[in-house]
């Protein structure tokens, strides 16, 4: 009959003297070996079900829109092989090297006038090159935010600022946005509410261009109105502008660092991965001395420095194409995108539903009715209708977010995002149906 | 033991567990490379077969979880390849992946599980089924566990506690599947006993899942440090004999070859009730079957080469 077995431990020891013939040492022979051991920062990411469903949207037979992938096929070859080809033969040896840990003069010197070409002023000393905006997201939370800390940022938030922000163990609280960027009355309204707990936030996160994944822009009273805060309670702006100059349509606005003024109320990140590519990994923060030291002192404690290959590409990239007409570009082909992504919209999504009309950038925030969940829909539209989304509950740390989803429209051609458009479309119209039959039963 | 083999370890695939199943297919190939085996990974993908007509394997360890890899459909195209596999055969994967078959061999078995009731989303939409979940709430009591029929780690599975909870809960088991159960909800110890061996199967000995809320969900399982797995289990004598016997009852009921995991409650009352049997249980740092085989003083390869050991055809 069958036998059961009962541990007594014995059997362990034998089997340590039999030792591995072949070590494989990437995993280790009792895979739970490392469980208790890590770090409370690191336990803080949660597996989720969620980040796993996603991993399923790069199967090839699903029209992905949960991507945020800037376009890179229509960066000239011969552009980019002459870039590379001056890099080869004026800088090899520095390209090859380490660098400061600030990053190259040269590049801070054009960061400063990109930034000037904006109207904002910047000095190569208040500049320091990061890899990719997500490492100034990085360290400037990491620079200010003790576990506990308060962190101000717009519900939705940025995606990928989640898990940093989670990593750092900071509380983050939400304030909605809606067609004009952050809500400044409900800001304040928080502000207040925090000064008669005797708490203050440490940051305000915010992207007031295009904001990812809302797709709003803050109005131009809000933002004076924001610096104008902040200045007043005392706390520090953090303006993350990514995509600034991915405008189709719609007037520039000045930036939260230009309103400063050089008051040294905001630090300011951008990057070049949307007026370059986002392959180079380079972005920056531009802050006020003492701020910009310590964040130094941090990123020399994490990388050193940063790609001195990329920094030389992007310098001779700047020096021999005007950026703006690559970019300019890349903006006739968003806005048919964004076009195709609105139409096929109007078309597919119910009613009820709601979604914001971006000027630029890479994304539309669309709202569902309040008992779709779209980790739900999610699921379903994955296994049924073959297409993906980023669902809502990514873009907050503490839940919300669930009846809502991004949608990308910078990586797909507009006949493909009608078809994922439509999809999503025919899943929703599938739990609307269950919720009526199910609602019906009482 | 046979020497060395060439071993492909099928891995991933596009069920919702792919993730989960990289990660078990990974500590697979090491325990095999270990072993002193020639392990050839494979991503379950659409030239599986072609990959493996090319790759010509002695014999195939499957470390899929959830649709396609569990249930019966890669073992089956294994029969067809003729190749040897690891675990279940194409019919007992079937059922056992297959909560409310599974329920219904256990019950032919004299096997205590829960009460519940099934339906597909067709008879939501097409035939007024919701105008029955009063009766299926007084048959059954609140709360009820409401889960997709064919889905593995706990996903889509909520707890109903009132009755306006219902339909939330099953708006969410059927985003996962097309059949959903509603089961009434046991409370009590959750237990699971992983089994292994074909002829002579044993159980070794019963882990206990520890939890603060009601019940083992996906971020339980996945989480380190979420979950408290007690191993062995905290049971008396009589009742880890009774539990894992349960799970040998299972295990023989189903069909089941090389390994399974059998996952029960025990209620106040020690009654023991079956909830499901994973034909590939998990195999990740955070599941079960690393520790019951700690437990049993048995190393992970150890049970990996048994596994191996009993692949076979056929069943």
């Amino acid at each position: 009959m069958y036998r059961v077995r009962f541990g007594d431990g014995y059997g362990a020891a034998m089997n340590d003297t039999k030792g591995a013939s072949t070590a494989d040492r990437t995993v280790p022979r009792d895979p739970s070996r490392f469980e208790d051991r890590f770090a409370a920062r690191a336990t803080g990411i949660k597996s989720s079900a969620m980040r796993d469903l996603m991993s399923l949207s790069e199967r090839p037979e699903i029209i992905s829109l949960a991507g945020g992938f800037p376009d890179t096929e229509s960066f000239p070859a011969e552009v980019y092989e002459e870039v590379w080809r001056a890099v080869a033969s004026d800088h090899r040896a520095s390209s090859l090297q380490y660098g400061p840990t600030e990053g190259l003069v040269e590049l801070r010197e054009a960061i400063c006038r990109l930034m000037a070409e904006d109207g904002m002023i910047a000095q190569p000393d208040g500049v320091l090159v990061t890899a990719g905006g997500q490492q100034a997201i990085a360290l400037a939370i990491r620079t200010f935010i003790d576990p506990g800390d308060i962190v101000i940022a717009e519900g939705p938030t940025y995606p990928g600022a989640v898990p940093t922000l989670t990593t750092y163990q900071a509380r983050v609280i939400h304030i909605p946005i809606d067609s004009h960027g952050m809500s400044i009355d409900l800001l304040e309204e928080q502000l207040d509410l925090l000064a008669a707990q005797g708490q203050k936030p440490k940051l305000i996160y915010t992207i007031p261009n295009f904001h990812n994944p809302g797709g709003v822009t803050m109005a131009r009273h809000r933002r004076e109105r924001l610096v104008a805060l902040a200045a007043d309670r005392d706390v520090l702006l953090v303006e993350d502008n990514p995509y600034g100059p991915v405008r189709y349509e719609g007037e520039s606005l000045p930036s939260l660092w230009e309103l400063d003024g050089g008051a040294g109320g905001v630090i300011y990140l951008s990057t070049f991965s949307k007026i370059l590519a986002p392959g180079m990994r380079i972005g920056w923060v531009a802050a006020p001395a003492p701020i910009l030291r310590k964040m130094n002192l941090g990123k020399q404690a994490i990388d050193l420095c940063s790609s001195t290959m990329s920094q030389r590409f992007i310098l001779e990239y700047l020096r021999r194409i005007d950026w703006r007409e690559h970019v300019g570009r890349l903006n006739a082909i968003y806005r048919s995108r964004r076009d195709a992504m609105l139409a096929a919209l109007d078309q597919h999504f119910p009613g009820e539903a709601t979604w914001t009309r971006p000027e630029g950038g890479l994304f539309v925030w669309a709202t569902l009715p309040e008992y779709i969940d779209t980790g739900e829909l999610l699921a379903r539209a994955i296994e049924r209708h073959q297409v993906a989304f980023v669902p809502g509950e990514a873009a907050f740390l503490d839940g919300q977010g669930r009846n809502s989803m991004r949608l990308n429209f910078s990586g797909a051609r507009e006949d493909v995002i009608a078809e994922g458009v439509a999809r999503i479309g025919a899943a929703i119209e599938a739990m609307i149906d269950l919720q009526r039959a199910l609602g019906g039963g009482r | 033991m046979s020497g060395p083999r060439r071993v492909a370890v099928l891995k991933g695939g596009r069920s919702m567990e792919r993730e989960v199943s990289l990660r078990s297919g990974a500590n697979v190939e090491a325990a095999l490379r270990r072993l002193g085996h020639e392990v050839i990974p494979v991503d379950a993908d659409p030239s599986l077969v072609r990959t493996l007509r090319a790759e010509r394997p002695d014999v195939v360890f499957v470390a899929m979880h959830g649709k396609g890899g569990e249930d019966g459909t890669v073992q089956e195209l294994l029969e067809i390849l003729d190749i040897p596999y690891t675990g279940s055969g194409v019919q007992a994967c079937a059922r056992a992946m297959d909560k409310v078959m599974a329920k219904a061999v256990f019950a032919n078995a004299g096997i205590a599980t829960p009460p519940a009731f099934a339906f597909g989303e067709s008879a939501f939409r097409e035939l007024g089924a919701a105008d029955a979940l009063m009766e299926i709430e007084t048959r059954l009591g609140l709360p009820l566990v409401v889960k997709p029929a064919k889905q593995g780690s706990a996903l889509g599975i909520t707890v109903a506690r009132e009755p306006n909870d219902v339909p939330r809960a099953l708006m969410t088991a059927l985003s996962f599947d097309d059949h959903v159960l509603l089961e009434r909800f046991v409370r009590g110890r959750e237990i699971a006993v992983t089994v292994l061996g074909t002829d002579d199967p044993e159980a070794l000995p019963a882990v206990e899942a520890v939890l603060s809320g009601d019940f083992y969900d996906f971020e339980a399982r996945y989480t380190p440090g979420m979950t408290e797995l007690v191993a062995p289990a905290d049971l008396r004598p009589e009742l880890a004999d009774e539990v894992a016997q349960t799970a040998l009852a299972c295990y023989a009921a189903l069909g089941c070859r090389g390994f399974g995991r059998v996952d029960m409650i025990v209620d106040a009352d020690e009654q023991v009730w079956v909830l499901e049997i994973n034909p590939i249980p998990g195999m990740t740092d955070t599941s079960l079957l690393p520790k019951a085989a700690t437990a049993a003083g048995l190393s992970f390869d150890e049970v990996i080469e048994r596994v191996l050991a009993d692949a076979s055809l056929g069943g």
